[in-house]
């Protein structure tokens, strides 16, 4: 049987509570009658030779490139660069596609004599990945032989030595980034596509720049005019990326680009009830949900996470494209919409959703307030093409425990941010003109960054001006169950039940208003007309 | 005339020590050597002394901490029993060149009240808190007002006063403007003993009243380029801000705020807090006086920079590695005296007036209580940062307490009383 595609639930009296996540729990809630309930479609059937599809690909390059092995040759320097630790959510079992697409480009590359191979975490301004981290995506064979040998790098954005300054694009924006990636014969940038946003010249343009390159688009004003940043050709993050990456061809980086898509086949047996629709539950998915919850409300917290961050997706590949960057990434984006893609006729008043353990920022860490904010308002309201879900002054609520909690080694410029930062204002462009530059440049932060596992000192900015089109759009966002301390910090209402949510919500949109919930897993991009 | 007294009774002042450090601070005083007595009016000891009826008179950290027996031991030969604590003093004078005035008392017992001549070196310099005959002259033992025998204190209807501790108090300035100025005074104090010469960093630790004050005094007499108060308490976060802080942040966010401030790296621990800084602030003015608070100062200054202690300390158990290694200055500011200001010598009590008619800080009396409440009071004191409350205050008027506080901070229901002005 096919997978059936994403549609659209009227809830009415027979319609069975809707499972929502809570962070590290869920939340069954009875919406109200009349609520509409998006649903994503099924998880595409995968490849069924996954191998094969990627050596088809790069035997087979899209737009003016040349098949990869007509491109390696003997004597060569040749950079491949691979999307790091924030994708895919959940990471996936093993084995990693990326594994699966390097393997294939080194055979490829032995097969030619190529000697001079560097492999390069994408790093951006995200923390650095861990010996177990980068092993589980490369596989082991990948790791030991590049990684003692110093051949397994990851982008390090303050390090001037290994930064080349490419040149301005004709809107003024520097483009600096990689000079290993930037100085060899060849890159191939290996790239996973979860979400509409990834990839293309934001591959390269983000993934191994510098904070003096990434600034231009990492912006509040980029994010305001970004409507929405998964709808590429009404995303400014992506224009301007789009200009970066030109400019990056024409200073003579020659750039074969290698983009695979996954299906949403999001989490193993165990959670099961998670991917289905409610009331196609079965007894024993039911039985599962009940044990798995009354589980989860006796597991201290500090285990649940774990037993979270243990999950590894049942992912399959999708589609597996490569060649010139633009015509690769038209193809990707024809197949994540092909997954993801929903139509809803209209907006709402009041936007609810449920916030799972898990944003590309917190993968094996704590799933912080501002995380929480990103993931909401900037992930879950983004995930839309033409009019957002809900209109103009409408409300969002999110469901997730909001903990004030973070983790020091990953996220230590985030404390900062939130205790200081969040304390004095929540604005964003007085917080863009008053602490960025301090943060971003701030010697421990950035000592931490280079030799920790510490996000660069500026991106809890990045995420709080992931929320700028969200905030500006809606007239109120409430947590339900966070912690009203933390949820308060970031100028949202907290609320103790959907009930009381909806209640305040009133306040803002009238008596009785459309109610919307954005259902997930699975992931979902909603179509709006 | 009624009076709280504090007798010496070792075993009440055990039970004090014991009833605080089970029960918390305040609660010694039940059980403690403090009780409220109908007693003579002291005798006026010489001359140049007059008598003074208080109108209100403050509860002050160190008077809490002798009542909840935990005063250090160093005090035990500068003061002298039975004493009617209070230090903290407007009045009404009765007799001498001020009669009828209104008067806030300089408590320091210095060489001139006490019949001294030739003055020791600290009184003839104006340096009256630096006094080496506290415990000499025809005086009895006493280092202030408050804590001598012969003197009598705030805490009842009337005490004697040497003339040169009489400061009148301006027309302008209400009963409540004027209690605050001996604390404001230890503040000034403390701001001009930090020596700052212009757009240093520095730190308050503690926003209690000798904080906040400490604050004030900062941002009034000295050019502080950034100010960061350490302030744990709702209401104590908005009058640090409002008393000139530029960043007011909880007690365990100190290192971070420092570290990000001074742009200092930072030696972390293995799970990534902060185990220490590398630099650090200019200075930083502890109003605590505790072994955490000293701590928390050495976290948080840089190498070759000074603390100052202005709250009072006891016995301190600390670390003085960093002191050392860093090249640390550690600087004691008590009491009051003349400091030099740029336009010359001014009293500390002059320089305290100013700053508390242009900083208001009237509003930091939250409450005041009749004599008979003063366990309630106490109580109230104890927990005044908690409960919302800065300056705890005697009201000795006749007709008590009114009944308002005009911009004084809010005052949340207490636990186990009301405060006077709802009781009355």
């Amino acid at each position: 049987m096919s997978p059936r595609p994403g549609f659209v639930l009227e809830v009415d009296r027979s319609t069975p509570p809707t499972l929502m996540w809570h962070g590290e729990g869920f939340r069954l809630e009875r919406l109200p009658v009349g609520t509409r309930v998006v649903y994503g479609p099924e998880p595409l059937m995968p490849l069924a030779d996954p191998d094969e599809a990627i050596r088809h690909a790069l035997e087979h390059p899209l737009g003016d490139s040349q098949p990869l092995r007509t491109l390696l040759h003997p004597g060569m320097r040749l950079t491949i660069a691979f999307d790091d630790v924030s994708l895919p959510l959940p990471p996936m079992r093993a084995p990693d596609v990326r594994q699966r697409i390097v393997e294939a480009v080194l055979d490829l590359a032995a097969a030619a004599g190529v000697d001079d191979v560097v492999l390069i975490a994408a790093l951006a301004l995200h923390r650095r990945m861990t010996d177990p981290e980068l092993r589980h995506a490369l596989g082991d064979r990948v790791f030991e032989a590049f990684a003692p040998h110093g051949l397994l790098l990851q982008h390090d954005a303050e390090d001037p030595s290994n930064l080349v300054h490419l040149g301005l694009t004709d809107h003024g924006e520097d483009v600096e980034i990689n000079r290993r990636a930037a100085e060899s014969d060849l890159l191939i940038y290996v790239n996973i596509n979860i979400v509409a946003m990834d990839g293309g010249h934001k591959s390269v343009a983000t993934g191994l720049a510098s904070y003096r390159s990434i600034k231009h688009h990492h912006n509040v004003r980029t994010m305001q005019h970004s409507r929405s940043f998964m709808d590429v050709p009404n995303s400014e993050l992506h224009t301007s990326n789009w200009r970066m990456g030109r400019l990056i061809a024409e200073s003579g980086v020659k750039l074969f680009q290698i983009e695979s898509t996954l299906n949403t086949d999001t989490f193993p047996e165990q959670l099961g009830f998670l991917q289905k629709r409610e009331w196609e539950w079965t007894l024993r998915d039911r039985a599962s949900f009940v044990a798995t919850s009354s589980a989860l409300d006796r597991t201290p917290g500090g285990l649940s996470r774990r037993i979270f961050h243990a999950v590894r997706a049942p992912h399959n590949l999708t589609s597996v494209q490569a060649g010139a960057v633009e015509a690769v990434h038209e193809a990707t984006l024809a197949s994540v919409h092909r997954q993801q893609l929903v139509e809803v006729s209209g907006q709402t008043d009041v936007l609810t959703m449920g916030l799972p353990y898990i944003c590309p920022y917190n993968v094996n860490s704590t799933m912080n307030p501002i995380l929480v904010a990103c993931l909401g308002l900037g992930y879950f309201f983004n995930l839309y093409r033409g009019r957002p879900l809900v209109r103009e002054g409408g409300v969002v609520i999110m469901s997730h425990p909001t903990p004030w909690e973070f983790n020091p080694v990953h996220h230590p410029s985030y404390i900062d941010f939130f205790e200081q930062v969040l304390a004095e204002t929540t604005d964003m462009f007085e917080i863009e003109a008053k602490y960025e530059e301090s943060f971003a440049t701030d010697p421990w932060y950035v000592h931490l960054y280079r030799t920790s596992y510490a996000y660069h000192g500026v991106h809890p900015f990045y995420m709080w001006y992931w929320c700028a089109h969200a905030l500006q759009h809606v007239g109120r966002v409430i947590v339900v169950g966070g912690d009203r301390a933390a949820v308060r910090r970031m100028g949202f209402s907290p609320a103790s039940t959907l009930a009381d949510a909806l209640e305040l919500a009133e306040d803002v949109v009238g008596r009785d208003p459309t109610i919307t919930h954005f259902h997930a897993p699975p992931v979902l991009l909603a179509d709006v007309t | 005339m009624k009076a709280l007294r504090f007798e010496r009774n070792v075993p009440r002042f055990a039970a004090a020590r014991v009833a605080s450090v089970i029960a918390g601070s305040g609660k010694g005083v039940r059980v403690g050597p403090l009780e409220l007595v109908e007693v003579d009016a002291p005798e006026v000891p010489g001359p140049d002394w007059v008598r003074v009826r208080p109108r209100l008179a403050g509860i002050c950290g160190s008077d809490l901490a002798t009542l909840d027996g935990r005063s250090s031991r160093y005090f035990e030969h500068v003061v002298s029993f039975p004493f009617v604590p209070g230090h903290e003093v407007v009045g009404d004078v009765e007799g001498g060149a001020l009669d009828g005035r209104r008067v806030v008392i300089e408590p320091v017992l210095g060489c001139e009240a006490r019949g001294i001549e030739p003055k020791c070196a600290g009184c003839a310099t104006g340096r009256k808190g630096s006094c080496e005959r506290i415990a000499f002259g025809h005086l009895r033992p006493g280092l202030q007002t408050g804590y001598c025998a012969d003197t009598g204190g705030g805490w009842s209807a009337g005490l004697v006063a040497h003339e040169s501790q009489l400061h009148e108090v301006p027309g302008d300035l209400s009963d409540e403007a004027a209690v605050m100025v001996e604390p404001a005074a230890c503040a000034v104090h403390a701001a001009c003993a930090a020596d700052i010469t212009g757009g240093e960093r520095v730190v308050v630790l503690g926003a209690g009243t000798l904080g906040l004050c400490v604050i004030a005094a900062l941002r009034a007499l000295c050019l502080p380029g950034t100010l960061v108060a350490v302030a744990k308490h709702p209401d104590q976060r908005r009058l640090a801000r409002d008393l000139g802080a530029d960043q007011v942040v909880s007690p365990g966010e100190h290192k971070r705020a420092v570290r990000r401030l001074t742009g200092s790296l930072a030696l972390d621990s293995q799970d990534g807090e902060i185990a220490r800084l590398t630099g650090g602030v200019d200075l930083v003015v502890d109003c605590v006086g505790s072994s955490d608070s000293l701590e928390q100062c050495l976290d948080v200054v840089r190498p070759g920079g000074t603390i100052v202690l202005v709250g009072m300390p006891g016995v301190v158990k600390i670390d003085l590695a960093p002191l050392w290694q860093r090249e640390i200055e550690l600087r004691g500011a008590y009491a009051y005296g003349v400091e030099e200001r740029p336009d010359g010598p001014r009293s500390t009590f002059d320089l305290a007036f100013d700053l508390v008619r242009d900083a208001r800080l009237e509003r930091l009396v939250s409450a005041r209580y009749p004599l008979e409440r003063y366990e309630d009071a106490v109580a109230h004191a104890a927990a005044a940062g908690r409960r919302g409350a800065v300056k705890i205050v005697f009201d000795l008027r006749k007709g008590g307490p009114g009944p308002d506080l005009p911009g004084a901070a809010r005052v949340r229901r207490p636990d186990s009383a009301r405060t006077t002005e709802e009781a009355m």
